[in-house]
């Protein structure tokens, strides 16, 4: 009997919430699947504020399209790779899947990924960072959307060493998100002529990072690059600040979102450096975007809650002009469309996979210099596509150097 | 400077400093844990949800009423613990002839709902609770810099633990609690309100997880994730120490912090795993753990 009721009670956890709409229906529907942390640590990067823009975006784009009505289903993947892959790989098989936005969690979508490439689903990474999507773990399917560890590093690393923060250590989340994201602004800090002292790979969700900064304040660098996200950065600055670590250190966002930047407050926060793909506060579109989410979330939408209004509406676009959802036309026409809404301005899909479209770095403002709410960050450079996602490498397949 | 397995002592004295204040947390989160199981026999699994709700109260009662972090220390959990005891009276209790699993089931599913909730309302990034301006300076102990509010988390921790432990172990009112364990329906015979009895020991325990949580909302950020991992770390303590053993989870808790600090150094990549590591090592070769009876 108790066997039983574990029993259920591990089912309950692991499935999660969908309605899977029959599968007989897949010809009259247009099917687009959302795969994401919905309860964890990422859950505020995208989760429920980027389904509000996926039906935000079904919505503009009027409901149907080719005649056929335009339907969603998500899931929460608890940032466990099994649970991801097999979740797309169901739908696939028996909901008539024809699209997948990958939610947070590099590690989550390099599995995914994979389901792509032999469901042969069009797949839209939306939430992770590493850049292995475009190049080692890329697929014919895959798209990278919004930005990725070599932008970010690009971005960030550049500005910090030209500033002269010319000594790093780095704080890592141990998995693969946080190795590429190190290994990425390593790689910027060398070609600058700067120097790496080291780095300490920190468990995902550590309860506390003090001893981790501590080590980190021994090794005497300059700059302290925080190679983590969500919570884990959030948390790590907060102590940094609390142990002084922030006098003789000079922190580096490697990745932070604008829902970090607001939990943590401008007077943590303050002068920090960061490189983000959007801000709701750059031009009369992203402000028009932002009031629009705003009046349903209550919150500016992050890089990723922007990025994915625009990857589904780039998607059904590229629906509309196939005239079809076969998926190999539908990537075909996608990967020569030009990009142009509130999110992009001329951004393409590159052979690999990789989205390329202007990033930007930015700088935290003193509670001073923030005028009304949400003003928190200032443009340091708009940084070209081509520049922030660098050449491609040859490590994907499908695009030889 | 001199250096032992080549490793600073400056740093090892840091480490042991930063593992003295995490294991205060472990301590007093086991020590709640510890009080319910060995005086009710609940595996309370809703703790971390407890102290996740505890730090709610602090961040909550400062944005909405004003009340300063002080006030919080006693009101946070005396609201908290009020809830445990509704929570013992009008459903826990109705599960206490039964198999212990179905208390476990029980809180387990309490601390999904507690967690969902304010996951629902709040969000996952979390909010800033400001360090109390009193305690907002940093101490120079030569080794390293200690934030005040850390030094005073290690005292404040030391000083419940022992407290607790001295109700239970050496007072009237604790020797009363031990015999409800032992033998609830003769000492009921004697006209003491068992019941009553259980019921305070509940919401006390969890009172304990709020506190801890109160004086966890200014070092982390408060959000609904931040009792569920800690939850099970403290559980492994509360198993090494022996289960029930108040003496046991106090010590094993600031012992067990001491140990992470130093992996933090010396492997970083493990700090998470080893203490579940020692607890089966603990399992295997003392299975009441360190501090408990066969």
């Amino acid at each position: 009997m108790s066997f039983r009721v574990l029993a259920i009670m591990a089912a309950a956890l692991v499935m999660s919430v969908a309605g899977p709409p029959a599968a007989r229906a897949a010809n009259e529907q247009v099917v687009i699947g959302d795969i994401d942390d919905m309860s964890g640590v990422y859950a505020d990067v995208l989760g429920a504020g980027g389904i509000e823009s996926i039906n935000m975006a079904i919505a503009d784009f009027g409901g149907t399209v080719i005649g056929r009505k335009i339907v969603t289903l998500s899931a929460d993947h608890q940032n466990k790779p099994d649970i991801g892959a097999s979740k797309f790989r169901e739908w696939a098989d028996q909901n008539g899947l024809n699209m997948l936005l990958g939610g947070s969690n590099t590690g989550v979508n390099i599995a995914m990924a994979k389901v792509a490439a032999a469901k042969k689903v069009p797949y839209f990474a939306i939430g992770p960072g590493g850049a292995s999507l475009t190049n080692e773990d890329c697929t014919a399917y895959s798209v990278h959307y919004v930005y990725d560890t070599t932008a970010l590093a690009n971005g960030t690393a550049t500005a910090i060493v030209n500033a002269g923060g010319k000594s790093w250590f780095y704080l890592t989340a141990d998995y693969a998100f946080g190795t590429q994201l190190q290994n990425a602004a390593s790689k910027v800090v060398e070609t600058h002529g700067g120097k790496n002292l080291g780095a300490v790979r920190v468990p995902l969700g550590a309860a506390d990072f003090s001893s981790f900064l501590l080590q980190a304040q021994g090794s005497g660098a300059q700059v302290l690059g925080l190679a983590n996200a969500g919570t884990d950065f959030s948390n790590s600055l907060k102590a940094a600040n609390e142990f002084g670590i922030t006098k003789t250190m000079k922190p580096a966002a490697l990745l932070a979102f604008i829902s970090d930047i607001h939990s943590l407050g401008l007077q943590t926060a303050q002068g920090l450096y960061l490189t983000t793909g959007w801000y709701w506060d750059l031009n009369a579109q992203t402000r028009a975007f932002a009031k629009r989410y705003f009046a349903k979330m209550n919150k500016e939408p992050t890089m990723d809650q922007a990025g994915i209004y625009s990857a589904v509406t780039t998607y059904l676009k590229a629906v509309k002009a196939a005239a079809t959802t076969d998926s190999d036309k539908v990537m075909a026409e996608l990967k020569k469309t030009k990009i142009n809404d509130m999110f992009a301005q001329g951004g393409y899909i590159r052979a690999d996979g990789a989205m390329i479209h202007e990033m930007y770095v930015m700088q935290v403002k003193s509670p001073q210099e923030s005028k009304y709410p949400w003003d928190y960050y200032k443009l340091l450079k708009k940084m070209p596509g081509e520049e922030a996602f660098g050449p491609i490498t040859g490590l994907c397949p499908l695009a030889p150097k | 400077m001199s250096e032992i397995f080549g490793i600073p002592v400056a740093v090892i004295l840091g480490q042991l400093t930063l593992g003295l204040v995490n294991g205060s947390f472990y301590a007093l989160l086991s020590l709640g844990l510890a009080v319910i199981f060995g005086l009710m026999g609940v595996v309370n699994f809703a703790h971390g949800a407890f102290y996740t709700l505890g730090a709610f109260a602090a961040l909550l009662g400062l944005q909405w009423f004003g009340i300063n972090y002080w006030a919080a220390l006693v009101l946070a959990p005396v609201a908290v613990g009020l809830i445990g005891l509704l929570v013992e009276r009008l459903l826990l209790r109705h599960l206490y002839g039964l198999d212990p699993l179905y208390g476990l089931l029980f809180t387990f599913g309490l601390a999904l709902i507690v967690e969902g909730s304010l996951h629902q309302v709040f969000g996952a990034t979390g909010q800033s609770y400001p360090v109390p301006p009193a305690l907002s300076g940093v101490v120079n102990l030569h080794f390293m810099f200690l934030p005040l509010y850390r030094a005073w988390v290690i005292l404040a921790s030391v000083l419940v633990c022992f407290s607790t432990w001295f109700v239970i172990e050496r007072t009237r009112l604790g020797s009363t609690l031990r015999a409800a364990t032992e033998n609830a329906p003769l000492l009921q015979a004697f006209g003491v309100n068992v019941p009553l009895l259980k019921a305070a020991t509940y919401g006390g325990g969890v009172a304990l997880a709020a506190l801890a949580g109160v004086l966890a909302s200014p070092v982390v950020l408060v959000n609904s994730h931040m009792g569920n991992s800690l939850v099970i770390v403290v559980f492994a303590v509360v198993v090494i120490g022996g289960m029930g053993s108040i003496f046991g989870a106090i010590v094993s808790g600031l012992a067990l912090g001491v140990v992470e600090g130093f992996t933090k150094v010396i492997y970083p990549e493990a700090s998470n795993i080893v203490v579940f590591v020692i607890m089966a090592l603990v399992l295997i070769l003392r299975p009441a753990g360190l501090f408990g009876r066969e």
